[in-house]
């Protein structure tokens, strides 16, 4: 048995790495999984990069983040493997809702004019309203800011957003600390069950298919690894497909619900599970089918695009300085090359390409594949705006013009 | 030298903080991650920031760290990033360490050994206490198991301890569990103890 100690943070999107542990996927891999829970991103953070752990279920732009030297000591990480997609919220106190779409079904289906909503809604509120998010390089973050920004709102001017770990996020809201927040669940949901909060947002109605977490190793550790690294990708892509089982849903909300994992109440780990999220105190779920993702239409692949997605938000919002090096070194945290090489020989979705044009597909689209055809599921934004990843210029002068 | 414990706990606090008055520094604040914190953190300008790694406001700091205007100089995570030995010895102790720039690694090494010292000293004065509860909740555990086999059986204590023991040993389970499961048992069929 290869030893792999993984760390993590009590996020209902750390379920495949759960289920990897729990349902002996990672096991009969040959792997003996050692999970380690955190509560902050920084710590995290440091275990990977001073090597307390070989892995991390990390935020996207987090890896991108440390590797480009922008999170403290600087260090090549690499994802070969998205442990999902989507899974977040953005929630405000009633008292700031009040002022948005009252039908919270047409709220969250209807991003841009939520959006739109909000600045009225910040013109009512008595001072600026202050947002609580995860971390400034999270992909909540940045989907936070682009769903203010497509309202003409300036994300840095006319709000305040305090940085703050998802587990104390439902406590501030108590406290009048912060109006609202964007987390992954059941942070959101917790909030809105204390009566604290509404649904303002689901991520998978901002961008379709958004990346989220990540399995990050350091680059130097993977590449003298590569028969555990290997190893652990088979186990997690089997992980995978259990979670995504709607069969299985009840056993991994209820693994999940345990004191070693999230701590938290099955009912509202079960939410996210099954994309039946209540928006409201009291109010029936809206159903939300592709809330969170975990295996279906190749969601574990690490698109170049993506990462790139990510570098492109960062120079928007001026966190880092464009330049040819450093687009080359942030696509080149996303590694397509070893999740085909781990995968090579099982049945998960291998897609041919690297990258891909995002926000292109308004309908899942089945495409070629060296192994017969896979379906992609539809990945808009929610303002229509497509991210080609060999214009990225073109792509932020877009939203400048506005 | 200003140097800030973020802590929450106000043992270990206490524990580093004399630590560091003995080894001479003087300009020592303990601040709880509570509330606005940061602004405080900001306004005292420290040089040396130490926390807690399982403390999660560890995001809120470096975001402050990050973006703040008040700051005079900028802070970052230990002092050398060549020093890979003492940064992982400090992550080991489950310590993490903010330093003012420019400040020499000859000044700030002594600190970090010291907080390295007593974050451990402190763990393991905590891992023995969590045994010393543990003890004291099997001995009671089994005293009250005994005291119904006693009532139960007519036996005298060393006889009852004898019974839970060989229980314990044909089982291969421990005798805290054995005691467990008589009290359990005995509770369910409304037993008195």
């Amino acid at each position: 048995m290869t030893p792999i100690r993984i760390a993590f943070l009590g996020l209902t999107d750390a379920a495949v790495l759960v289920a990897a542990r729990e349902k002996g996927f990672a096991e009969s891999e040959g792997i003996a999984l050692d999970l380690l829970r955190d509560t902050s991103w920084a710590t995290l953070r440091d275990r990977l990069v001073y090597g307390q752990v070989q892995a991390a279920h990390m935020l996207a732009p987090l890896a991108v983040a440390v590797t480009l030297g922008l999170s403290q000591q600087p260090c090549a990480l690499s994802a070969p493997y998205k442990l999902n997609v989507n899974g977040n919220l953005i929630v405000m106190a009633p008292e700031f809702a009040a002022a948005l779409e009252p039908d919270t079904t047409a709220r969250l289906n209807d991003p841009l004019a939520t959006a739109h909503d909000f600045t009225a809604a910040i013109g009512l509120h008595h001072r600026k309203p202050i947002i609580g998010v995860v971390h400034r390089f999270s992909s909540h973050a940045l989907v936070l800011r682009y769903f203010l920004a497509s309202a003409g709102l300036d994300p840095d001017r006319d709000v305040v957003m305090r940085v703050l770990p998802p587990s104390l996020m439902v406590e501030a809201m108590r406290a009048g600390e912060i109006d609202g927040f964007t987390a992954g669940e059941p942070w959101g949901s917790a909030a809105i069950e204390a009566g604290l909060a509404e649904a303002v947002a689901a991520s998978e109605r901002l961008w379709q298919r958004g990346v989220e977490k990540v399995l990050t190793f350091r680059t130097d550790w993977m590449e003298a690894n590569p028969e555990a690294v290997d190893a652990l990708l088979r186990a997690m892509a089997k992980a995978a497909l259990w979670c995504d089982d709607p069969r299985n849903r009840d056993e991994l909300a209820f693994l999940l619900a345990g004191p070693a994992y999230l701590d938290q109440p099955i009912a509202l780990v079960e939410r996210a599970l099954a994309g039946l999220i209540v928006a409201r105190q009291g109010e029936p779920p809206v159903h939300l089918p592709d809330f969170l993702l975990f295996a279906r239409e190749a969601t574990p692949f690490p698109w170049q695009s993506q990462a790139l997605w990510i570098y492109s938000q960062f120079v928007r919002w001026r966190m880092v300085k464009p330049s040819k090096a450093t687009r080359a070194k942030a696509a080149a945290v996303f590694r397509p090359d070893i999740y085909r090489r781990a995968l090579a020989n099982s049945d998960a979705p291998m897609p041919g390409a690297s990258s891909k044009v995002e926000g292109a597909l308004i309908s899942p689209l089945p495409i070629g594949a060296p192994r017969g055809a896979i379906t992609l599921g539809p990945d808009r934004f929610f303002d229509g705006r497509m991210f080609d990843p060999d214009q990225i210029e073109v792509y932020l002068a877009g939203f400048e013009r506005e | 030298m200003r140097i800030v414990i973020v802590d929450d706990s106000g043992a270990r606090a206490t524990v580093l903080e004399e630590g560091l008055r003995d080894a001479g520094y003087d300009d020592i604040h303990v601040v709880p991650p509570r509330g606005a914190f940061v602004a405080r953190l900001e306004r005292m300008a420290p040089d040396v920031v130490l926390m807690d790694l399982g403390n999660p406001s560890r995001d809120t700091l470096e975001e402050m760290l990050t973006v703040s205007r008040a700051l005079a100089k900028p802070i970052a995570m230990f002092v050398d990033q060549s020093d890979d030995s003492m940064i992982e010895a400090a992550i080991d102790a489950g310590i993490s360490a903010y330093v003012v720039d420019g400040l020499r690694k000859e000044r700030i090494k002594p600190i970090l050994d010291l907080a390295i010292r007593r974050f451990n000293a402190f763990a393991r004065m905590q891992a023995d206490l969590d045994e010393a509860r543990t003890q004291l909740a099997d001995r009671k555990t089994i005293d009250r198991a005994k005291a119904i086999l006693m009532a139960q059986r007519g036996l005298t204590e060393p006889e009852a301890y004898a019974l839970l023991r060989s229980s314990a040993m044909n089982q291969g389970k421990k005798m805290v569990d054995i005691a467990a499961a008589l009290i359990t048992a005995h509770d369910l069929l409304g037993g008195t103890p």
